[in-house]
């Protein structure tokens, strides 16, 4: 049990850099494709819609074998032999795609519930469009996404668990391993599941502490 | 890209529907039924009751469904006396421990929905159903809950797209429905694009059915300008967000 107790805190550090790297760029993502959309040019913005609609609409676990085993497929067609994908590099565009195509609605849809006045008033004031983001619509929005955006990451956390599947040493997979080789998959499960709990625990006490230091402005 | 081979997998995968709608519509029932009580308590009782549902809620939209399905599925049976009892039966099939871990998990996520539709139920209109002599059970039933649900609708159509979207880790424990056939076809072709992008394409078309089945049943409970403020959500989208909004304990 000892020597699992290594591997899990190994594991945990895996599952905790897969996430906050998958969630940091697929909130960059996720930012500027709702700047994009909200730009009004209809095909751009139709584009991204079809991109959010189609990410949200199929499982998680989908995405991950299509980009683990298409990514691996691509590779070896590329290289002229067989290439695998490392799991990790094909779990973290996975699940920047997922957080991206939720981030971005939950972005765009904070940004359309800013008064159209403040931009319009930011620009009577004479400032350029970069200075109308920095300091007038930017602050508002991300006190308005805060609370949907925060749901997304303890989301984020429990999609992790799927990137197991196609191999990454997670805690799912020292888990499953474990619970193989001990022949005691309750206790190795049990186990994985509080690392979970902890894990979304802390996601969610950090988004609320943030949310209360920051709350939606005018409500 | 090979449209034989996508042709084929849509014959192929079709035949993995029938097991993935069945497991999504039976788990969306049970954990229905289930959580009504569990949110009227949730919603109502006294702190401690209420205490206890929300660990249940907190414990299974806290972890990964996949950790949860494991447990069920592998876990169980570590336990002498599940295995000797009569439920061994039913836990060593993995359709039965993926709808008991569906069924668990959709009714703890229902749960959480109805409850925030319970608690925002003016109180001035149960007040008033208990005025015209309603016992409390009548008014549960025929004002709180019907207003309720209307309120939840929007909530729970997330809540049906997850399940719908979460039926695909039936997968891992063997079950050959369309993730299953994906993964089974892929390992005997190794044509992962085709057949991973119709087998998404599948998901997508019955997630968007759930979404329009969702906004027409709103539509047809819509009764008054409250409601269809209710109904708003403040982002409007065509899929539904991310279903987890976990409250603080």
């Amino acid at each position: 049990m000892n020597g699992f107790a290594i591997q899990f805190a190994g594991a945990l550090l895996i599952t905790i850099g897969l996430g906050l790297v998958s969630g940091f760029l697929g909130t960059v993502f996720g930012l500027m494709l709702a700047i994009l959309k909200n730009a009004r040019t209809p095909r751009v913005a139709g584009l991204i819609t079809a991109y959010t609609t189609i990410v949200r609409g199929v499982p998680e676990l989908v995405i991950i074998l299509l980009i683990y085993f298409g990514g691996t497929a691509l590779a070896s067609k590329i290289a002229g032999r067989y290439v695998e994908i490392n799991a990790f590099t094909a779990g973290i565009v996975a699940l920047t795609v997922v957080f991206s195509g939720y981030a971005t609605e939950v972005f765009r849809g904070a940004i359309a519930a800013i008064p159209a006045g403040q931009a319009e008033a930011a620009k009577s004031l004479g400032l350029n469009a970069w200075q109308r983001w920095m300091f007038v619509i930017g602050p508002q929005m991300c006190r308005l996404a805060l609370p949907a955006y925060g749901n997304l990451w303890i989301s984020l956390f429990k999609d992790t668990a799927l990137v197991s599947i196609v191999g990454l040493s997670d805690i799912m997979r020292v888990a499953s391993v474990g619970a193989g080789s001990m022949r005691a998959p309750l206790t190795f499960y049990l186990a994985a599941s509080a690392l979970y709990l902890l894990l979304t625990t802390v996601t969610l006490v950090s988004i609320r502490s943030v949310e209360r230091r920051y709350p939606a402005l005018g409500r | 890209m090979d449209f034989d081979t996508m042709i084929a997998a849509v014959m192929v995968l079709s035949s993995g529907l029938a097991l993935t709608l069945s497991l999504t519509v039976m788990a969306l029932m049970a954990g229905f039924v289930l959580s009504v009580p569990l949110a009227f308590m949730r919603a109502f009782a006294r702190p401690a009751l209420s205490r206890t549902v929300l660990s249940y809620t907190y414990v299974f939209r806290g972890t990964p469904m996949l950790v949860q399905l494991f447990l069920v599925y592998y876990g169980l049976g570590q336990i002498e006396a599940v295995r000797a009892s009569v439920f061994w039966v039913i836990l060593r099939d993995p359709f039965w421990c993926a709808l008991l871990t569906f069924s668990l998990n959709s009714a703890a996520h229902t749960t959480e929905i109805l409850c925030r539709g319970l608690q925002s139920v003016p109180k001035g209109t149960t007040e008033a159903a208990t005025a015209l002599g309603l016992k409390p059970m009548q008014v549960a039933r025929l004002v709180t809950f019907p207003i309720a649900f209307r309120i939840s609708l929007p909530a729970y159509g997330n809540e049906v797209v997850g399940m719908m979207k979460g039926s695909s880790l039936a997968s891992t424990v063997t079950l050959l429905e369309v993730t299953g056939m994906a993964r089974q076809m892929v390992s005997m072709t190794f044509a992962p694009y085709e057949i991973f992008i119709v087998a998404g394409a599948i998901y997508l078309l019955l997630t968007s059915l759930a979404v329009k089945a969702t906004q027409f049943l709103e539509r047809q409970l819509a009764t008054d300008g409250t409601a269809r403020r209710w109904r708003q959500p403040r982002f409007a989208t065509t899929v539904p967000e991310h279903r987890l909004t976990t409250p603080m304990p």
